[in-house]
């Protein structure tokens, strides 16, 4: 791949080599997310999971678990405001995203046009469709792997699921919340598709984050048994060239790489990370275990 | 007493009649100044063996007398065409001669009788009707008048006479006794002239003794002549004696003086031989046994201190015979409750209680099993066993799990006395101590106890509202009006009555929350599909996670006043709804009130917009799902073998890691 020698030698499974290497400064490492952007996805986590237990308690509650769950959360109606609050922490990650954008526009892009259009953008482009096609021809083993950017079709398939996300299940979510307010324009039975679409909705939601982009994202195998990315920020060089190497290679072209190297985290930095991911990993996969029987053993 | 009044009304009539004629016969007669010429001198007397009588005839009380009109002669017969002054001795009035029914009753009467043997003591009709005064009956100077006749009679009949001493009769202290009855107080003291004298009973001029079969007093026509008076008895005696025995058995029935004595009458009974007494003077003897064995033993207290501590033993024992040793030896049946308690008997042989006795079945209870026997105690006295707080323990005697009742009862009720207990009834009555609060013979009745399949049984579908109704009294009247009420909606399906939703023995508080989720289902169990919708919506699906604040059916419908959505007095009719969704939803309006509370999305002629919604959701969800799962089942076998590469990959840089130091740095990609 021609990349420099020295880099790749620090791939994320020699990590323990550093023990041993002893007073050499641990290697520095690829900053893919800023702080503000981790937080806010630590913050998504939180949101989403309360959001999604203290949901689908009210959505199965037809399984004794849920009776269970809400019980514990203190009853439905804490479970509610446990819910509402969390909706307001997840528009509050959606609306400061929104402002982290426009200040990254000002700071780098000097123009929307450059920040959309841009190499680095989160809209899809042709080049994302010629990716998937080229992955699809990888997958069934009659291509090479394609030569992902920064963004590769999935991740940005992912971001804007959060974004219609927000939009279709939080203006749902609204009218539920505020129906006197909502029926003033709108028919009484408005609600009632509103609750269909709300909880549907949020169904494909959890069902998607806790399955499709655990597995993408945190769970591949290459990756096992987790991705900390977007919880340190820090992707290992070796990495980074491995999974996004036209983007490392732009960097290495505009001489950007070095700039954007950070000192890895303290390792309890790490492990409090890895401590937390973990415990949103398995309450992700407790959910979609239950959402598998109350759909499939428990539906009535 | 009336008709012993107009009795003697008709024998004065009849006496009328006999002096009219008479009077008719006599004025052709003798003038009584005649007489009086003579007889009209007071000290005119005249010697009859050893004892001068006076021969004196008052003219101003004859003449004021019933008599007044006729001649001397007219009675004096024997004097007609005679000169005068006569010769005496005159032979005897015959008043006979014009009162021939009187005469010839009295010539066969015991008196009459008595007189033809000739004996001195015989009374005559001058002896209790005087002579020359006689007065009508109805006159109050008449030595026969009712108030005088206890006296009259009394002149031979009191105690010490020559007839009380020397004549063979049964009764003593009879004038005693007689002005101490009942109708010798009501004749003497109260002046009751229509109160039973003498007379009354015994006929004025037919006295015959009660062994003679035509007396007024035998014991067959006693009743006819009590009820001469007391019309109608057998009504009052329905209790003591049954109803049909009156009319079949008549010979079987005690005579009035059985139990009422003669000259005593009181409501005193039974003082004679028949006493409690005299039945515990056997009965108070502890190791008194039966001969099968069955103590006999009495204790005396237990009746004293019961309710029929003013109940003699023979009055429930019955078949007593006084005239034996042992009056108890004639005795053949058991105590018949009913014989007093006529109409709680007829209850109570038509309850599946009296039903199983009847047919003899050793499992049913009779009334001493609730009651008890000689320490019977009425259902206000705390210690009995019908006392309201002691009535479960009562009924479970039987009714409780594994005992007989509970065994044979093959219905759905279960656990029936430990359901109760933990009832809203149950707690109300044995922890509240709510003496008022529903028992078990509240709502089974205590003696038409039925099963519920009974058309009659208070526990009868049909009844239960009524039933409840008696003390849930403005329930009963909301539910009649509802829509589940049989008045109101004419189907040939089941309605629901208090106990569909309400149960039968484990009634609980509707202020609680297992009430309030339960009634749930019970309203599912007819109305299913809406139910089921219901739980489709935020209400019901908050509702089955177990929390009872958000709106329930009841909440919405009413509960004991539901009614038709179609109809205005409805909680739901149009008018009412908004006012209803406020009861929560305080600023609620009228398209807030649109909202589909038992929406589904299965029914797209109904709710067209919720099943195309549903289904265009679940197609994006499963559009989503096939894709992405899709796309994460290919890329697996390509991750797995990145993975492999990776892990060889370190191998080998751990190896030559070993090798030697900072050899890491050398490294080549090598691909």
């Amino acid at each position: 791949m021609g990349a420099p020698v020295e880099v790749r030698s620090h791939g994320r499974f020699n990590g323990t080599a550093e023990g041993s290497v002893g007073r050499k400064p641990p290697e520095r490492e690829f900053v893919r997310f800023t702080r503000l952007q981790r937080v806010l996805h630590a913050c998504m986590i939180v949101s989403f999971v309360s959001l999604a237990i203290t949901g689908l308690s009210l959505k199965f509650s037809y399984t004794p678990w849920a009776s269970t769950l809400s019980h514990l959360m203190g009853g439905f109606q804490t479970a509610g405001f446990i819910h509402r609050t969390a909706a307001m922490l997840m528009f509050g990650v959606f609306t400061t995203h929104l402002v982290d954008l426009y200040r990254l526009k000002k700071r780098e892009y000097k123009s929307w046009r450059a920040l959309l259009l841009g190499p680095n953008t989160m809209l899809p482009t042709p080049q994302d469709g010629k990716q998937f096609l080229a992955t699809m021809k990888w997958f069934i083993g009659i291509g090479e792997r394609p030569q992902y950017g920064r963004w590769t079709y999935w991740e940005k398939f992912d971001y804007f699921a959060v974004f219609w996300g927000v939009f279709v299940i939080g203006f749902t979510g609204l009218t539920l919340w505020f129906p006197v307010f909502f029926t003033r324009f709108m028919p009484g039975s408005f609600l009632n598709v509103a609750t269909i679409i709300h909880s549907d909705e949020a169904l494909l939601a959890t069902g998607f984050i806790f399955t499709v982009h655990f597995f993408n994202t945190h769970l591949r195998p290459e990756k096992f048994p987790m991705d900390t990315t977007v919880f340190t920020g820090h992707v290992p060089l070796a990495e980074l060239k491995r999974d996004k190497p036209l983007e490392y290679e732009a960097l290495v072209a505009s001489g950007q790489l070095e700039a954007n190297l950070e000192e890895p985290q303290p390792p309890i930095v790490v492990k409090t990370i890895r401590t937390f991911a973990w415990i949103a990993l398995t309450i992700g996969f407790c959910i979609v275990v239950w959402i598998i029987y109350a759909m499939v053993f428990a539906y009535r | 007493m009336i008709l012993v009044f107009a009795g003697w009304v008709y024998l004065g009539g009849t006496s009328l009649a006999g002096f009219r004629s008479a009077s008719a016969h006599a004025s052709s007669g003798g003038d009584s100044d005649t007489c009086l010429a003579c007889h009209g001198d007071r000290t005119l007397t005249t010697k009859r063996g050893s004892r001068t009588v006076s021969l004196f005839v008052d003219g101003k009380k004859f003449s004021g007398s019933v008599h007044g009109a006729l001649g001397c002669t007219a009675c004096h017969a024997d004097l007609e065409g005679k000169d005068l002054p006569h010769s005496t001795p005159l032979a005897k009035v015959n008043c006979g001669s014009c009162h021939t029914v009187e005469g010839e009753q009295h010539a066969r009467s015991l008196h009459g009788k008595a007189v033809a043997r000739g004996d001195a003591l015989a009374p005559r009709c001058v002896n209790c009707h005087g002579n020359h005064d006689i007065v009508p009956v109805k006159d109050s100077r008449s030595a026969v008048a009712p108030l005088k006749v206890p006296f009259v009679c009394g002149q031979c009949h009191r105690e010490g006479t020559p007839v009380q001493t020397s004549r063979k009769i049964d009764q003593h202290d009879i004038l005693e006794n007689y002005s101490e009855s009942i109708h010798g107080e009501g004749l003497l003291k109260k002046g009751l002239i229509v109160a039973a004298n003498c007379a009354s009973c015994h006929t004025a001029h037919l006295i015959l003794p009660h062994t003679d079969p035509n007396s007024s007093i035998a014991r067959r026509n006693i009743a006819a002549t009590c009820t001469k008076c007391h019309a109608q008895i057998e009504q009052v005696h329905r209790k003591i004696i049954r109803g049909e025995l009156w009319e079949k058995e008549a010979n079987v029935l005690p005579a009035c003086v059985d139990c009422h004595q003669p000259h005593k009458v009181r409501k005193e009974f039974y003082t004679q031989g028949m006493a409690d007494a005299d039945c515990l003077h056997c009965h108070s003897n502890e190791q008194l046994k039966a001969r099968d064995g069955r103590a006999m033993f009495v204790r005396a207290g237990d009746v004293a201190s019961s309710r029929h501590s003013r109940v003699a033993c023979s009055q429930c024992h019955s078949e007593v015979n006084a005239s034996r040793v042992r009056p108890c030896e004639t005795i053949t049946r058991k105590v018949d409750c009913t014989q007093c308690h006529t109409e709680i008997g007829q209850l109570y042989q038509r309850s599946t209680h009296g039903q199983l006795i009847a047919k003899n079945d050793p499992n049913g209870p009779t009334c001493k099993e609730c009651h008890g026997t000689h320490h019977v105690l009425g259902k206000h006295d705390p210690e009995s066993a019908t006392f309201a707080t002691n009535v479960p323990d009562l009924c479970g005697r039987c009714h409780r799990e594994g005992q007989k009742a509970a065994m044979r009862y093959v219905g759905r009720q279960h656990e029936i006395i430990s359901n109760y207990n933990e009832s809203i009834h149950g707690k109300g009555l044995l922890k509240s101590g709510l003496t008022v609060t529903a028992t078990c013979n509240n709502c089974h009745t205590a003696h038409s106890v039925l099963p519920a399949s009974d058309p009659e049984s208070t526990v009868n579908p049909k009844n239960v509202p009524a039933t409840c109704g008696a003390c849930h009294h403005g329930i009963q009247e909301q539910f009649v009006q509802s829509v589940h009420s049989v008045v109101v909606t004419k189907t040939d399906k089941a309605l629901p009555v208090c106990s569909d939703c309400h149960s039968a023995h484990s009634i609980s508080r509707t202020d609680q929350l297992g009430f309030k989720l339960d009634i749930m289902t019970k309203c599912g169990r007819c109305h299913e599909k809406i139910a089921e919708t219901y739980f489709e919506t935020y209400h019901g699906k908050v509702s089955r996670l177990g929390y009872a604040n958000t709106a329930k059916c009841f909440d919405c419908h009413g509960s004991h006043d539901i009614l038709r959505v179609a109809d205005p007095r409805s909680h739901l009719s149009r008018a009412n709804v908004v006012a209803t969704c406020q009861k929560c939803h305080a600023t609620a309006t009228r398209r807030f009130a649109g909202y589909l509370t038992h929406a589904t999305h299965h029914d797209p002629a109904k709710y067209p917009y919720l099943f195309w919604t549903f289904w265009g959701m679940t197609g994006l969800l499963v559009g989503t799902f096939v894709i992405s799962g899709l796309h994460t089942l290919l890329w697996l076998p390509r991750a797995f073998q990145m993975r492999r590469e990776l892990k060889a990959e370190e191998a080998r840089e751990k190896t030559s890691n070993g090798d030697g130091a900072s050899g890491s740095i050398s490294h080549t990609e090598g691909k």
